[in-house]
């Protein structure tokens, strides 16, 4: 009987394929796929030479450069320096790691207006840590600079988690060899830890960035707002809505998912292309 | 190169027992040596710090007469080969050889297509040419531990270390690559010293055996004179299996269970009092009881046949546990006794340790 089954369907060694595969589907149509075709539903509604009207608007134009430029250096940063977190976090134990282990999820926790509001008052020219750098010259809150600010922020906690368990992974051995084969401290990082990770750093980055492009809350209280200064496409889908324009407010979000959805594919066929290179694991 | 290592001591902080304790060792050029013991003896803590990888609390680690302890690992020039390989996971076979040569200060660096021959002549040298294009995740273990041991040998080390090199591995490939390593050890001639717990590697490789245990080393020398002569009783209970008997020392004479062990002429000397027998079970020999006082009797427990070897339980009355006695197959008398038999006991060779030791 079995025998006969299994010819007419190949057996799963893995059980539950038709099942699970169900589910995704309909879990990502109903919370993912479903709001935001309307996206592209509603924008298709205006007709093309409305969101022409749209896409050669110096305003959208640059909140959208704003948006993608400030969430890319951002991630950047993040990249950089989530990666050094991560490295201590693994490679040493002094007292207090757990604590500091901890406290790089805070940013997922605060509500992010809470951030925006803190941020600003640090940044402000009468903050702390603002005050010193109008001294110095240097203006960040109110200013793009401080759009990077926030979103160095919100994004930090997303590459140190993606980076950590990878670093975790390389066993110390490695770095001994290196070592012992006369490689320097420069080389050791360079050529053997940093391609290791760089699968899991370049995921961390693409979700910090992608976060950074969304991200609302704590922009707008440390931007300053000004059109075609410091104003974020976020923001000007919500004054568009403010406005009744649901045309113009999902226009410009129509453009922001294409951009975002390119970056992101981008990434993929970055780390598609890297495991295959290596072999894969 | 000659590597002398005086009195070496090194503390984990908090363990309070040290790791190592007064290691004093010398290893001559070209030779090829095992750091045998158990886990936990030190032997992989002494591996490591003559490669630089871990800092000694005191003593001193001389390569050729030359301090070495102070050198970086960096610049000590080491061979080193991890027990689980170690290598460069997204570097194909040939970027691991070749990095060790890659990495060096741009004065002393080889060209490219020089470091790409040599590393080919490397994998030629372990056999795996054809493969330089593989990444590590697509060869077997054995095939792994040979890259890990090519990539050593490319930065011309002047002396190889080895930590379990065939630990990992299936007892199958081991013992291949044992005999390959050997053989490219007679052929290329680097001082080698390579830490085990598996002491029929360690005696089947080795030019000479160090056995380590708690942190010291008990005993080094050549593997036959380390199992005919043990120099402790640890050595003799780690190496092979061992009976120990309680014997009298007097006159000049061992008493076992009241029956006398002749002494040999290197023995005679012995002080009287109580003593530990170290007997190997194959320097047992057995014999019908005939007359009285022929030996000291046991009751034959157990016969079980292994391979070419006949073992044999006896249960001797002084002892709780029984001893060990192993006959040749091609003895005659074996397949007539039975369990319950009583036979005399007698030793050919032995060592005798004080009983307090």
């Amino acid at each position: 009987m079995s025998v006969l089954a299994s010819a007419r369907r190949p057996a799963r060694v893995i059980p539950g394929f038709g099942i699970t595969l169900g589910f995704t589907l309909a879990y990502l149509s109903l919370f993912v796929l479903i709001p935001l075709s309307t996206v592209a539903f509603k924008t298709i509604d205006m007709g093309w030479s409305g969101f022409w009207g749209v896409l050669t608007d110096p305003r959208t134009q640059h909140a959208l450069y704003l948006s993608f430029g400030t969430a890319l250096i951002a991630a950047l940063v993040n990249a950089v320096f989530g990666l050094l977190i991560a490295w201590m976090l693994v490679r040493y134990t002094f007292p207090g790691r757990r604590l500091i282990d901890a406290a790089v999820d805070l940013p997922f926790a605060l509500p992010t207006a809470v951030a925006g509001i803190a941020l600003t008052a640090l940044y402000a020219d009468n903050g702390w840590i603002g005050s010193i750098l109008h001294g110095l010259g240097l203006k960040v809150a109110y200013t793009p600079v401080g759009i990077v600010v926030a979103l160095v922020f919100i994004g930090l906690p997303f590459v140190v988690r993606s980076v950590q368990p990878v670093l975790e992974d390389l066993n110390l051995d490695v770095e001994e060899a290196a070592a012992t084969l006369g490689a320097t401290r420069w080389h050791t990082f360079s050529r053997v830890i940093l391609p290791a990770a760089l699968p899991s750093l370049l995921t961390g980055f693409a979700l910090a960035f992608a976060r950074g492009v969304g991200e609302y809350g704590s922009v707008i209280f440390i931007a300053g707002n000004l059109p075609k200064v410091s104003e974020i496409a976020p923001l000007l889908i919500v004054i568009r809505l403010e406005e009744f324009n649901y045309a113009g407010a999902t226009a410009i979000a129509a453009l922001m998912l294409a951009i975002s959805f390119l970056g992101l594919l981008a990434i993929n066929l970055l780390q598609a292309w890297n495991r295959r290179r290596t072999g894969g694991e | 190169m000659k590597i002398d290592i005086r009195n070496l001591h090194k503390d984990y902080n908090g363990s309070g027992v040290p790791a190592l304790n007064g290691v004093n060792l010398t290893i001559e050029h070209g030779e090829l040596v095992a750091l045998l013991g158990p886990s936990g003896s030190g032997k992989t803590t002494l591996l490591r710090s003559i490669a630089g990888l871990e800092s000694p609390t005191s003593g001193a680690i001389l390569f050729d007469g030359q301090d070495a302890l102070h050198q970086d690992v960096r610049d000590r020039n080491v061979g080193f080969v991890f027990q689980h390989y170690a290598l460069f996971r997204h570097m194909t076979v040939l970027d691991n050889v070749g990095f060790g040569l890659s990495v060096r200060p741009r004065n002393r660096r080889p060209a490219a297509s020089e470091i790409d021959r040599r590393a080919r002549e490397l994998l030629a040298l372990v056999q795996l040419d054809g493969l330089e294009g593989r990444y590590p995740s697509q060869l077997s273990g054995g095939q792994r531990q040979r890259v890990a041991l090519a990539r050593a040998l490319a930065i011309e080390p002047s002396v190889l270390l080895l930590d379990e090199p065939f630990g990992a591995l299936d007892a199958k490939v081991r013992k291949d690559l044992r005999a390959w390593l050997r053989d490219l050890h007679d052929r290329t001639g680097h001082t080698t010293v390579f830490v085990t717990h598996d002491q029929e590697e360690a005696l089947e490789l080795a030019d000479r055996v160090a056995i380590v245990n708690r942190g010291q080393i008990e005993q080094i020398a050549p593997p036959l004179a380390l199992y005919r002569s043990p120099a402790t009783p640890f050595v003799y209970e780690f190496l092979g299996s061992v009976n120990v008997l309680p014997v009298d020392v007097r006159d000049g004479k061992a008493f076992l269970d009241g029956c006398p062990v002749p002494l040999a002429d290197a023995a005679q000397g012995t002080d009287a009092g109580a003593y530990r027998m170290y007997v190997r079970p194959h320097d047992l020999r057995l014999s019908e009881q005939r007359t009285p006082g022929s030996g000291a009797l046991g009751v034959l427990q157990n016969v079980r046949l292994s391979g070419g070897l006949v073992r044999l339980d006896l249960k001797l009355d002084l002892i709780a546990r029984p001893i060990e006695v192993e006959l040749p197959v091609s003895d005659p008398r074996w397949s007539d006794w039975k369990k319950g038999d009583k036979l005399a006991i007698a030793a050919d060779r032995f060592h005798l340790f004080p009983q307090a030791a």
